[in-house]
């Protein structure tokens, strides 16, 4: 009985723990780089339960980290800093090679394959206008070890 | 009763002008193997992008002669890029396992159109990071300008933040083992679109 209790309140403090986490992000992760390389992109998947901004992200590894787009313009590809993105309740934003991305521009070391690399975003309610924000712990697929997530990787998800 | 005769007259219209159609292709296919069906743009005979000189990452200056009897994938970016280039890239690996041993005869090569960041050493690090075989050519500013303008490569600086990208062409020319430019692949065209044109410029007498 008392360990009912016990279950019964774990799973309401973690419901109550999801429902403060209002963005979700999915098989987060950072493309790989050479030693000297000073740029890489970082994707994920994020869905979010209201409608809320992305408007900036900040990481450790990077002296400058901004939100960009790479579009394809008659085979020129372009890529260009946003400011910010909107995120609709029950539909995914992918940032994804090919669209959109988190651009870690002068890095501060290599980023190896397995690192994890820390990323704060920073979201805006779009109705009450205040702020929060969220971290992402983001592992890097080894430059040239593929387009996406590394196989292994669970811990692309954030609690 | 009227409009059933009309209905299966047309059937049988479409169905000669289904089989005439399928006995041209079908001529077209064994007559003609000259022409051979590419996923990509045929640009056989093209006036531009005939050959090229510049520098590998070991100071040997290199030309398009260097790599006759292989064909030739030539891509021209930079490393800073996060997203096209490494995407770029990471199909040219996948396109040689497609070919799989006539991958053996495939040379890819990678131009930078950022010299000034992409030293000898850092492409070579790139390179390798994709597949050793894949060899990076650099020029000083003028031979990559000259160079991108003979191949109708655009490129050009944008500032963001404290420092710059690039907004570049992003397709992939093709040269046959004679040497002779005959194929250009887009970015959104998949890996066995480029195995597929390269096996054929690999077979072709």
């Amino acid at each position: 009985m008392k360990l009912n209790h016990m279950a019964l309140s774990m799973c309401l403090l973690a419901c109550a723990c999801m429902a403060q986490a209002q963005v979700t992000v999915k098989d987060a992760w950072v493309r790989g780089t050479v030693p000297q390389q000073k740029s890489s992109g970082a994707f994920m998947q994020l869905t979010s339960g209201k409608d809320v901004r992305l408007l900036a992200a900040t990481s450790p590894v990077a002296n400058v980290v901004e939100l960009h787009e790479m579009v394809m313009d008659q085979d020129v590809m372009k890529m260009r800093q946003i400011p910010g993105l909107d995120l609709v309740p029950g539909r995914v934003l992918e940032l994804k090679p090919g669209g959109y991305h988190v651009m870690l521009i002068d890095l501060k070391g290599q980023l190896k394959g397995g690192d994890l690399v820390p990323i704060t975003l920073t979201f805006e309610d779009s109705k009450t206008k205040t702020r929060f924000t969220q971290d992402v712990s983001a592992p890097v697929t080894a430059l040239g070890a593929g387009n996406g997530p590394a196989p292994a990787g669970h811990m692309g998800h954030k609690p | 009763m009227a409009f059933q005769r009309r209905a299966s007259a047309r059937a049988l219209w479409l169905a000669l002008l289904l089989v005439s159609m399928s006995t041209l292709s079908g001529c077209k296919h064994t007559d003609d193997p000259v022409v051979p069906a590419f996923k990509g743009l045929d640009i056989t005979g093209v006036n531009y992008g005939q050959d090229f000189r510049l520098t590998d990452v070991d100071g040997r200056e290199r030309t398009l002669a260097d790599f006759k009897g292989q064909a030739v994938m030539l891509y021209f970016g930079f490393v800073q890029c996060p997203d096209v280039c490494p995407t770029a890239l990471a199909r040219a690996v996948e396109t040689r396992r497609l070919l799989g041993a006539a991958g053996a005869r495939l040379q890819v090569i990678f131009v930078t159109l950022d010299p000034e960041r992409d030293t000898a050493a850092i492409l070579k690090e790139y390179m390798a990071a994709f597949d050793p075989s894949f060899i990076a050519l650099h020029g000083d500013a003028q031979r990559t300008r000259e160079t991108a303008d003979h191949f109708k490569v655009y490129y050009k600086k944008v500032p963001t933040g404290q420092s710059y990208t690039m907004d570049h062409s992003a397709v992939s020319y093709v040269f046959d083992p004679a040497g002779r430019l005959r194929v250009v692949l887009r970015h959104e065209q998949t890996a066995q679109d480029y195995a597929h044109d390269i096996a054929l410029l690999l077979k072709a007498p």
